[in-house]
């Protein structure tokens, strides 16, 4: 029982956001298991409509933090959408997502994908997509799919899946004042919270969409659309959701972020013990209504290391939901980079920046340094050992190149710039949308 | 048909003169026998018909979240709805138990820190959700019978003042509060500004929505009862030469209190119904959330959930009504009056 760190929390009594999504479970747990409690902490989690919304509140200060998508602490900080100060010391998950298309789209795609034993070969890339969105456009109708957020993880990852099948998913403008994101598109992306994502393409407004779980498997089980690449396979282990606090907040409560920090890294550590073993517990936790509150079953089908695709063609993915091993949950300025060269490369940085420049904003917004504080806390009261974490004396926050890409093209950190120029499709150098 | 000899009631299959088929004799006594049919066999009998087509209709129509719930599968919500009131509970317990524990280690530890209860910090049941917005609804009927009474007896008495200001409660009257929630939510963000405050936006915004659209039966009501006020008493206090309040108080109020209830009973119907909308909407933790939360669940359970909230609406609503309607019968002094 808590009170072991340096100082008590300025504020004991906090209230956080969360969009349902499963990766929101960090705070669940967090919450139901008392790691809250323990640091002093008394907590409330509430569910937000959407994300535009639960960022003015973070912003406004009705919340003290949130579950943030990736992007939107960079994307506040730089400007693009609402200008504010945000920041994150904790990395809340990896992978977790998906891109579903409807049944109609599913039977136009199918025959373009190779098969083994009956089954599609994964994963399949957007190339069998091509020539279906090439026939609405020859028929003069938009090629219509849904994201949950213009600097969410799902804008980028449908974007770089789409385009490394040679669809184009459009510039945004936002010097010239368009913030659609459609110039030049070959595939229209329009915004959906994620809840309603599945009803949306019911409803035959968009053809498909990419969001997080549980709302790709919802689609599966309400027979109205198939998942055909989950985002492990586009960029293995991304980084996804982060938990954002302003700057503002976190300048007047060091200590209580600390301890909010310390309560979500043991959250983390216990949703990955011993091979995902708690798992199902958390399943429980989170198909109840206050939290997610889709079936046990459909949220059970992605968190407990399997993945569904077609009906009946369920594929073990065990790394599709990771919150502590990889070090998920360490903030790292390679991750934050990353977004920021996808934000460029589809014009939200509508000017060409410096690598100094892509440097200058991830260590404004990320924080490893607060999360160092929080983890050596918990190493020196035994809660977790020093090995399960960087090696903060060494770790200088970027990853090593990373391969694993579903075009094959190698990410570095360190040269944001030289990254861009690899792409085929999407702003580079000193292009400029005019 | 249904018809009675001297102490037993028959039922027949005719209707017409020919001979009778005695059916089923039983026997009751004289009156209470009839009213016992009339006002608990019929309802009652009607009401299981009603689930019966319901259940029949329900299973016939497959959604994306499974069949429509029939009446066993929302009963079976109802209770897991009660149940989870109850784990609730427990949890809010052992949570204040945890903590008195913790705030007497602090205490141990440094004898002069400050410690205090903190309320629970869980989330609100279906059960805690039904009071919160009964307080929401009548909060929003309280300030507009406070506003629509006063207008009321002042265009009652005034021609002038009612010819000024019925243009406006008819223009205003028919206004859906989806169409007034938007204009409140942005005005009380930006007026009700304070560090520590007392009550919710969301409880604030979805009150004053209920009293925007619940005061113009009040407003009507009142005005048609003060102005109908029998002109013989309107004499008498011109004779006495009351004054003004004197008037009101003393012979207006109370030969127009009937109205102004029956007023108030349509007002608090309505302020009910819109209540829901609002609560959706502006995200108030009462039973519109709730609707709005499992309608965004989409768990299998979702449907029978939602329909419990729909009886618990219903009934909840039926109450508040015949509570109006007994006091609007309680301050009627026309006896003669039938009032239902």
């Amino acid at each position: 029982m808590g009170f072991s760190h340096a100082g008590e929390p300025e504020k004991e009594e906090l209230k956080f956001g969360f969009i349902k999504l499963t990766d929101m479970a960090p705070l669940a747990i967090a919450y139901e298991k008392g790691y809250f409690e323990d640091e002093g902490l008394y907590v409330t989690l509430e569910a937000q409509a959407n994300w535009k919304v639960l960022l003015d509140r973070v912003i406004d200060g009705e919340l003290d933090g949130a579950h943030m998508l990736a992007g939107q602490p960079l994307g506040a900080t730089i400007g693009f959408g609402t200008k504010a100060d945000i920041i994150t010391a904790f990395s809340m998950d990896l992978n977790g997502n998906a891109i579903t298309v409807s049944n109609d789209i599913w039977k136009q795609m199918k025959p373009n994908i190779p098969t083994k034993d009956g089954k599609p070969v994964h994963p399949i890339k957007a190339d069998a997509l091509k020539p279906v969105v090439e026939k609405y456009k020859s028929e003069g109708k938009p090629f219509k799919m849904g994201m949950v957020f213009p600097v969410s993880t799902h804008n980028y990852e449908l974007r770089y899946w789409l385009a490394a099948g040679g669809i184009h998913p459009g510039f945004y403008a936002p010097k010239k004042g368009d913030i659609s994101g459609t110039i030049k598109a070959d595939a229209f992306l329009s915004v959906t919270p994620p809840p309603q994502m599945p009803s949306t393409m019911e409803a035959g407004t968009i053809y498909g969409y990419c969001v997080g779980e549980p709302w790709n498997q919802q689609a599966v089980f309400k027979g109205i659309g198939v998942p055909v690449v989950t985002d492990y396979e586009i960029w293995k282990n991304n980084p996804e959701k982060v938990f954002g606090v302003s700057k503002k907040w976190a300048d007047n409560n060091p200590n209580t972020h600390i301890a909010v920090v310390k309560a979500m890294i043991r959250a983390a550590k216990w949703l990955d013990d011993e091979n995902n073993k708690n798992r199902p517990e958390a399943v429980k936790i989170l198909s109840q209504s206050n939290y997610v509150g889709a079936d046990y079953d459909v949220i059970a089908n992605s968190m407990t290391g399997t993945f569904e695709y077609e009906k009946g063609d369920k594929r073990s993915v065990p790394d599709f939901n990771v919150f502590f091993r990889y070090n998920a949950t360490y903030p790292y300025y390679s991750d934050a980079i990353w977004y920021l060269t996808q934000m460029r490369r589809w014009g939200q940085i509508s000017e060409p920046k410096a690598d100094s420049w892509y440097m200058d904003i991830a260590k404004k917004v990320y924080r490893p340094d607060i999360y160092a504080t929080a983890a050596k806390e918990l190493i020196k009261e035994g809660k977790i050992s020093a090995k399960q974490f960087p090696d903060f004396a060494k770790e200088d926050g970027f990853k090593a190149p990373q391969k694993h890409f579903i075009d094959n093209i190698t990410y570095n950190g360190r040269k944001p710039n030289d990254y861009l120029k690899k792409f085929n499709i999407g702003l580079k150098g000193s292009d400029v949308i005019k | 048909m249904l018809f009675k000899t001297k102490f037993k009631y028959y039922f027949t299959k005719n209707d017409g003169d020919g001979p009778m088929a005695f059916v089923m004799p039983f026997t009751l006594p004289k009156d209470m026998g009839n009213k016992f049919i009339r006002s608990f066999m019929v309802p009652f009998v009607a009401f299981l018909l009603f689930l019966g087509i319901w259940g029949g209709f329900a299973s016939q129509i497959v959604t994306s979240l499974g069949e429509v719930p029939g009446p066993k599968q929302v009963w079976e919500q109802t209770i897991n709805l009660y149940n989870e009131h109850n784990a609730e509970r427990d949890k809010q317990e052992k949570f204040y138990e945890r903590q008195e524990k913790r705030n007497a280690k602090k205490l141990e530890k440094k004898p002069d820190a400050k410690v205090k209860i903190r309320p629970y910090t869980g989330n609100p049941t279906f059960f805690d959700q039904m009071l919160t917005s009964l307080y929401t609804v009548l909060t929003g009927f309280l300030i507009a019978s406070l506003i629509a009474i006063p207008i009321g007896i002042i265009s009652g008495l005034s021609a002038t003042v009612h010819r000024a200001i019925n243009p406006i409660i008819q223009i205003f009257k028919p206004v859906s509060p989806l169409a007034w929630l938007p204009i409140v939510t942005i005005i009380v963000s930006s007026v009700y500004v304070s560090d520590d405050p007392m009550f919710s936006k969301s409880f604030i915004t979805s009150s004053i929505t209920v009293t925007l659209c619940c005061m113009w039966p009040t407003i009507i009501n009142t005005a048609l009862g003060v102005s109908s006020i029998d002109p013989d008493l309107i004499n008498v206090s011109r004779v006495l030469r009351l004054n003004w309040f004197t008037k009101v108080y003393k012979i207006v109020l109370p030969s127009s209190v009937p109205m102004i209830f029956a007023g108030l009973r349509l007002s608090l119907g309505i302020g009910w119904m819109v209540l829901i909308a609002a609560e959706m909407l502006a995200q108030n933790p009462g039973l519109g959330k709730f609707v709005w939360d499992e309608f965004q669940n989409g768990s299998s359970n979702s449907l029978a959930r939602i329909m419990v909230a729909v009886f618990a609406i219903g009934l909840i609503g039926f109450a508040l009504d015949r509570t109006m309607l007994y006091a609007q019968r309680k301050v009627s002094w026309d006896r003669n009056a039938i009032i239902r």
